[in-house]
Formats: C-alpha cells, structure tokens, sequence
C-alpha cells in the first residue's frame, strides 16, 4: 500500500498545505510518495524530499507544467497512478481544481475535505457547509482524497532524506492556456497558515475604516487579516480575504471576529480555531454562541483600547 | 452555439439542516428546497451569453427526484429554452452525475457547459471537473468573469491568495463562483412561460449508465460542539485572558 501525495508550490517552495496532506497519507498507512509536477522545479523537488515520513519524490519537470493547469497537472498524475492505493491532495483552489480530473478518469469516486482518516478505506468530511460531518467509506480500488489541512498537523518539514526520482513528463494537452496571475501582494501571514486572524464583518462600514480600525492590530499581533462575506460583498476587502464554507477555511490559534455577526456559513470557516474572540455590540449576534471570549461592545472604541493594551 | 447548464435541487441556504436521530443522514422532509445557489448564478451566465447573441440554446439539466422538475422551471424562468429531467430516485454522486452530462452533452453537441462550483449540501466540489475529463476537455473552475469569443473563452478564476486568468479552447467546461454575476429574479410573465417550455424526462437506464454509488455512508453526526465561552465585562480583561488564560498572545 502506497500513496501518493500531489505537492503544492510554485516551483521555488513547497505550499505548507503539503505538510498536512503528507500527515493525511500516513495516516492511511503504508509508504508515502510525493509527486513534483512543475517548470525548473528542482527546489521545490528537494523540499519535499526533506519532508518527514516522505520515502519517494517524484519529479516531473515541463514548461507546460508552470502554471498547474488542470488538464496537464491531471496527465501528469494518471501517468503513475496506478502504482498507488491513495492520491491525495490538499483541499486547496489547486487541489479541488486538480483531483476530480484524476478520480473520473481512474473511473473511482473521490472524497472532498477529508476532516479523518478512521482507517485506509473510511474517512471523515463534513457536509451542508459542516452543519453535519459524514463517515464514508469508499469502495473503488484507487481511493482519490482531498485533505482538509487545518484537521491535520504539518508532519515536520526537515529530517527526511527522500529519493528524487526523475520522470519524463506526460506531452501537453494544449487544451488551456495561462494568460495572466494576479495576487495580493501582502506583507502579513497567508490567511491559510496564520497563527492569529483578525477578522472583519460589515458592522466596520467602509474600506476606508476597515483598514483604519484592523491594520493596526493585525500589525500588533502579526495577524493576518479576514473578512467575512459581508464584508467582501461590500468592497472592503478582495476576495481572498473571505473566511467562510466558500471562502478559506482556517483554524489558526485566536481568531478575533471584528463587527461579524456569525453567519452559519461564515462560522463553517473558523469554528476549529482554538481560541475564538468575538467583538460586537449585538448581544444576541450568533458569533457569540462559538467564541471563547466574547465582548458587547463597539469595535470603533475596543479595538483601539485593546491595541493600547497591548502596547 | 448550444450551452447546457446543470442545476441541482437541494435544501434551501436559509434551511439549518438537523441530523436524523438514526444518524442516516440529514432530515430532508419537509424542509424547503431550492435550485443550488451556484447553480443559479450558472445558469444566469448562461442567459447572459444568450442574450449578447453568443448562444443559440440553453438546455438546463437536472439529475434526481421526480420534483426537480420544480428546479427546471426555476431555470427556464430565469431564461433556460428547455429542460431535461434524468429522473431517478437513487442517490447520485458526483461520478454519475458527470457521467449522466457527458451523454447528455454529446446527444446534444453543446459546446459549452457551465455548472455551479459545487453543491450545498455534499459539498464535494467534483461534477463540473468530472465531467471535462470524461469529455476530454479544458475546464475553468471557480470562475469570476467569462468572455467568449472566435471559439475560445476567457476566464478569470478565484485562487488561493487572488485571481488567475486562463484561455480554454472551446468545447469547455466552466464553473460558477459566487462573484461571477448576480442572478436575476424570476418575473411572474417569466415564470407563466417557463410552464410551457419543453421538458424531457429520461432515465439513467435509457441512456446506459450506472449510478449506482461508490462511496457508502456509514454515519452521519453533529459536528462537534464548541464549549459555551464567556462574555467578558472589558477590553482590559479580554487581553488578561488571552495573555494569562489562553496563553495565544
């Protein structure tokens, strides 16, 4: 029994995500390989090799790969497939886009948002936006997991000594092209791999007060910042700040909910946080119920006085 | 240019769903159901390429119970020209779905199909990809902006940390992400002609596939709850506790 592990990067670096869904693959049993698909990716190749409980990283190297495109990352990953009890991948914009590609082809179902591994063939995911958590078991042969990552511990990201076995990549389908990337250029922690969020709803009022009441304290705490889907349909934040069951799904240590009422979808996204603190001046706001710490209050006066008590 | 949309009938978003007391699954009698939300926003798009001439047909697809009819009409009142209902009463995961789709996509030589990013209530996030791999075409998933023109379409697409825009050859698989379009309201006259618009009732068996599901569900639970916290008086205790108690600052 053998799984495979579909890594996460950008050619340079490992995604922390891969951690996580290499924890996953352990926990499925068996030996734990990782697949590299990329363009001059060799550094990303020798990252993984150093992963923890990681026994053989696969290597596949094309300009075609650069990108991650769907069809091609999809080639890539039927082109060994076969060897290998599980595939997995982190449930990640890349790895949702990835990983049904693989399992229809392999003709096997695939279980979304692994929550547990209960044993090789069963697992745990949530449903209706996490308001149930489902126990299924697959019966295909080839079992096709995308991994929650907040549910699984990073395995350590040093103190392996893999193999890097190169491959010749599968040709391009040419069925896509990448045009154009934009991302937010931020100098605070990724939103997925933050250790504390502050979070903003509507009650902020503006993009303008957003950032005047927030910044600050995410500065303080070296947060990162989050929203919630109020707060992004009103244009005080792009949408990759959204927490929330169609947003990001985060569980970092505190999670300060800033002017958000709770929102069942919204709550999906954070109630795994460990430390939950929620500042609204409704008593009866929903986010209230999941927090640990809970304060009625104004944010436009508390979150100034708790920055000037942290300072 | 012929575009088929597939729309899911399932529990209302406003609908707190409970878990059965057998754990079997979730409580769906009487509880109001609708179209997927990211079905709705799909089949909007579809419209609007209609309605810019791009289109030439919408064909809206639903896969279940006999009341997805409801969920067709839904559709051809927002602008959909006919329906088809591939009526069964087993429950189908995204697999068949796809596979259902990629029969009906053939039959009907529709060039583009756009699908919701996934449903509400399983949540898996699967069919619309599914279905380009078993078509053998590109796909664009989670898209926020669709522009089709000389046999390609330009999409932008929501991906961890921003946005990223491809070009796919068309034939092509496209899903709707929530910021794609803000679907219209059905109007009564809209809804009066939709009854009358053609609707066609297949089975599964008649167009040779198998449905029947890979994956079994063995429980269903709650969630595990979050011990009751505390509302605390001040600022100044707040970070007290997170410092003394909590120990995360």
């Amino acid at each position: 029994m053998t799984s495979l592990v579909i890594a996460e990067h950008d050619n340079q670096s490992l995604k922390p995500a891969t951690l996580n869904t290499v924890a996953a693959a352990i926990a499925c049993g068996g030996d734990v390989h990782v697949l590299v698909a990329g363009h001059s990716a060799g550094a990303a190749a020798t990252a993984a090799s150093q992963i923890a409980g990681v026994s053989k990283v696969i290597h596949m190297d094309a300009p075609y790969l650069e990108n991650g495109l769907a069809e091609n990352l999809a080639q890539q990953i039927l082109s060994i497939a076969s060897n290998y009890s599980h595939i997995l991948a982190p449930a990640t914009a890349s790895g949702k886009n990835v990983l049904p590609r693989v399992a229809a082809i392999l003709d096997v179902a695939q279980v979304s948002d692994v929550m547990k591994v209960i044993s090789a063939d069963t697992f745990e995911r949530p449903i209706y936006a996490g308001n149930a958590i489902a126990t299924v078991q697959a019966t295909d042969a080839i079992k096709v997991l995308t991994v929650r990552t907040t549910n699984f511990e990073a395995v350590a990201s040093s103190g392996g000594s893999a193999v890097i076995e190169a491959q010749a990549a599968v040709a391009d389908t040419a069925q896509s092209q990448f045009v154009s990337k934009d991302i937010t250029q931020s100098a605070r922690p990724e939103l997925s791999a933050a250790k504390i969020i502050v979070s903003g709803g509507r009650a902020l009022g503006s993009a303008e007060q957003y950032q005047a009441i927030l910044e600050p304290l995410a500065d303080k705490l070296g947060a990162a910042l989050g929203a919630s889907r109020a707060a992004v349909d009103s244009g005080y934040v792009p949408n990759d700040y959204q927490v929330g069951q169609t947003g990001k799904i985060v569980a970092p240590d505190l999670y300060i909910a800033v002017g958000i009422s709770g929102a069942i979808q919204h709550i999906a996204g954070m109630k795994d946080s460990k430390v939950i603190v929620a500042i609204n001046k409704d008593p009866e706001a929903p986010i209230f119920a999941v927090a640990d710490y809970g304060l009625v209050a104004d944010l436009f006066t508390a979150v100034p006085e708790m920055l000037a008590e942290l300072s | 240019m012929k575009i088929l949309v597939a729309v899911k009938r399932v529990v209302d978003y406003n609908v707190k769903v409970r878990v059965k007391s057998d754990n079997t699954g979730v409580d769906i009698a009487n509880v109001k159901m609708s179209m997927n939300p990211f079905d709705e926003i799909a089949m909007e798009e579809a419209v609007r390429l209609k309605e810019a001439g791009i289109a030439t047909e919408v064909i809206a697809v639903s896969c279940g119970v006999t009341q997805c009819q409801e969920t067709l009409r839904t559709a051809m009142a927002i602008g959909a020209d006919r329906g088809i209902l591939v009526e069964t009463d087993v429950d189908l995961q995204p697999l068949a779905v796809a596979k259902i789709l990629k029969n009906l996509v053939e039959k009907e030589q529709a060039q583009l199909v756009i699908l919701g990013k996934q449903a509400i209530d399983d949540d898996s996030n699967q069919t619309g990809q599914m279905l380009a791999a078993l078509l053998n075409v590109p796909q664009a998933t989670f898209a926020s902006k669709v522009q089709v023109s000389n046999g390609q379409a330009l999409v932008t697409r929501e991906v961890d940390g921003g946005s990223e825009t491809l070009t796919l050859n068309i034939p092509a698989v496209i899903t709707a992400d929530l910021r794609l379009n803000e679907p219209r309201y059905a109007t009564l006259p809209n809804i009066m002609k939709a009854k009358k618009k053609p609707l066609d009732i297949v089975k599964p068996e008649d167009l040779g596939i198998d449905v029947s599901p890979r994956l079994k569900t063995i429980r269903v639970e709650d969630p595990p709850k979050r011990k009751a916290g505390v509302i605390l008086p001040d600022v100044k205790t707040l970070v007290e506790k997170l410092k003394n108690e909590a120990k995360v600052i």
